[in-house]
């Protein structure tokens, strides 16, 4: 009766302890992301404020409002910055998976020549750093005539992407018995009807984990976009956000502010799609 | 309903030949099993009548018209493979339905035959739910029922029940023969199993090697095998197979020991001849513990030492030794009995099969 008694207290007092961790662990996780919308809502004397100040004191929208006010009353272009951003991103994205999806295919199902070798190239060019292509980049976009628009940051994007896109994909149609196609095209499809009604959507929730790891690459990305563009053209919102220096003083506040815009809609469809995110992590990267 | 026809179908990937060239006939409305080991290319000779996998030479023929390239979609033919490959995003319905969905059947034409194969298969209960709430019995189950629905000119099984435990193949089994009874199709059964070749088939094909051994019914190739392949293969427990020298009008085995020369082969067989002795355990039995051929014309006696047992309650194999290694026989009203017990045995060498040591082939005229 004691030694119950006992454990059941241990057990209440570890499943305590172990709420308490968790919640202190996740605070350190977080404590960023707060810190930014806090920044976003509070005057810079109180960002800058050492020793720092904890609880806020007094919050207000201004430099959001600011930030939309337009050019010339400390506002930035952020609606094209966003839909340069949005372009993009989806448009580099689409293409990615389109990519990603054949060459995947091709890799999971078909037997040809060089393969290994052809995927280990692919991989390879992912230890690569992109800043480390920056520069080559900047004089074969300014030969081409390609810097500051739409498509060359795309191109970038694109080939950023297609290498992981391809291996993520790659693992999803390998989980896809191959006897599934072949029972589709005996009862009736082609070749092609057999990989939509059947292949595409069993590997559906890999595609789209590959769709939003592409999407946020693309969303974030910042080094190389802000070497390969130069005004409201194809300015994207990481890029905007250098907008907010000036030569003697850095605005912590709008650019913050700017931070939280950028954040909401790769949030938003991070939470939409989670589940799929989740489950396309753990069970299509292990190949079985 | 439509007839098979495979001639000289070969299939080759580069260099390696693993179809060399096989030539068959299957009747309309037949129910023929393609049996062997694994690697013999029954799979691979199944597969290229599906047109899943293309043929490097050869004709096949469905109903009389050549398909060598047409498309799976275009042979009228239905499949049932090893892992059911039921669609795991549709419901029962849906997976039942749809072939019909692909050839755009009208909605009631296909309510109508997803009904009649559910009903025939006992589907009913279990039409909304998908393929990962069914057991494997009921998967093999919406397996086949996918395939009537198509009302093909062909079935072809590709070793469909070897998933399942050994209680639930028994059963499945059963219901695929009521299943062939009721629907009167062309069918083509893959498997490795010999004993769901014979139950099921009219006709068997013994494969080996990506060559035909033996084509027969079911009694032909237990009764009389053409080759030592087929011997060994079908039947179990096996064939006793012992090689052995014509000497004398008397086969000479390798430790010394002799057996008389069954007389129905003595026209064919010399003195000096290399053969293969074959006796199956049904033809050995203990004095008094099995089942006499009656006339006893050609039954030798041998007293043997026991070495292992295997009770099965209705009857008991017994391995006794002979010319240095067990031989297989089988008791039918058993007695309790001890390894090293020695034992009268009777061979029924009427029964008895001789098969060339060289070429394999059978002896008799």
């Amino acid at each position: 009766m004691d030694q119950n008694c006992l454990h059941r207290v241990r057990n209440k007092a570890l499943g305590i302890a172990h709420g308490v961790g968790l919640f202190l662990a996740m605070l350190v996780i977080c404590l960023p992301g707060i810190w930014i919308v806090l920044s976003s809502l509070r005057p810079t004397v109180e960002i800058m404020a050492k020793p720092p100040v904890w609880i806020p004191q007094q919050l207000s929208l201004d430099a959001y409002v600011a930030m939309f006010s337009g050019v010339g009353k400390g506002g930035i272009p952020v609606l094209d910055y966003f839909r340069n951003s949005l372009i993009i991103s989806v448009t580099s994205t689409v293409i990615a998976i389109a990519i990603g999806m054949a060459g995947g295919y091709a890799f999971a199902r078909y037997r040809f020549r060089a393969k290994s070798a052809m995927f280990l190239g692919l991989m390879l060019t992912r230890t690569v750093p992109g800043i480390a292509l920056s520069l080559p980049l900047f004089f074969v976009f300014a030969r081409l005539g390609i810097i500051d628009t739409h498509f060359g940051l795309i191109l970038v994007y694109v080939a950023l992407n297609v290498p992981f896109t391809i291996w993520l994909i790659d693992g999803f149609f390998r989980q896809v018995p191959k006897d599934l196609a072949e029972a589709a095209q005996i009862d009736g499809c082609t070749r092609w009807q057999a990989f939509w009604q059947v292949e595409f959507p069993l590997a559906g929730p890999g595609i789209a984990s590959a769709g939003i790891f592409a999407f946020l690459t693309s969303w974030n990305e910042f080094a190389l976009a802000s070497q390969l563009t130069r005004s409201i053209n194809s300015k994207t919102l990481p890029v905007g956000l250098l907008d907010y220096t000036a030569e003697f003083t850095i605005d912590w506040r709008g650019m913050c502010a700017l931070a939280v815009v950028m954040i909401i809609p790769a949030l938003t469809l991070t939470f939409i799609v989670q589940k799929h995110l989740v489950g396309g992590l753990t069970s299509g990267a292990v190949k079985g | 309903m439509a007839t098979v026809s495979l001639k000289k179908l070969t299939k080759s990937y580069g260099p390696v030949a693993v179809v060399h060239g096989i030539d068959l006939e299957v009747a309309d409305r037949e129910f023929i099993a393609l049996v062997g080991p694994s690697g013999c290319g029954k799979s691979t000779t199944l597969r290229m009548i599906a047109g899943l996998e293309a043929i490097s030479d050869g004709v096949i023929e469905i109903g009389g018209r050549m398909v060598n390239d047409l498309p799976p979609r275009s042979r009228n033919i239905s499949m049932v493979f090893q892992s059911y490959a039921l669609y795991p995003h549709m419901t029962v319905r849906e997976n039942l339905g749809f072939s019909l969905k692909i050839a755009g059947a009208a909605k009631e034409e296909m309510d109508r035959r997803v009904a009649e194969a559910s009903g025939i298969l006992d589907l009913d209960q279990l039409l909304d739910r998908r393929p990962s709430q069914l057991s494997g019995g009921q998967r093999q189950r919406v397996a086949m029922g996918r395939a009537i629905v198509r009302d093909p000119d062909v079935f072809l099984f590709d070793e469909p029940l070897s998933n399942l435990d050994a209680k639930l193949r028994t059963q499945m089994r059963t219901e695929i023969k009521k299943l062939h009874a009721k629907v009167q199709s062309t069918v083509i059964y893959v498997t490795h199993d010999q004993v769901e070749a014979m139950t099921l088939a009219d006709r068997i094909v013994i494969m080996r090697d990506g060559f035909i051994e033996q084509v027969g019914t079911p009694d032909e190739v237990f009764r009389r095998p053409q080759t030592r392949f087929v011997a060994g293969f079908i039947g179990s427990p096996p064939m006793n197979l012992h090689e052995a020298a014509v000497d004398d009008g008397q086969l000479l085995f390798a430790s010394g020991e002799r057996l008389p020369l069954p007389s129905q082969f003595k026209a064919n067989v010399g003195t000096g001849d290399k053969v293969v002795f074959g006796l199956r355990p049904d033809d050995i039995y203990p004095t008094g513990h099995g089942i006499s051929s009656g006339e006893d014309v050609d039954v030798h006696q041998l007293e043997l030492p026991v070495t292992v047992t295997e009770p099965l309650g209705n009857e008991t194999l017994v391995f006794a030794e002979f010319n240095g290694s067990d031989w297989v026989s089988r008791m039918l009203n058993p007695k309790p009995l001890r390894p090293g017990d020695r034992l009268k045995m009777s061979l029924d060498l009427s029964q008895a099969h001789l098969f060339s040591a060289e070429t394999g082939k059978t002896l008799r005229g």
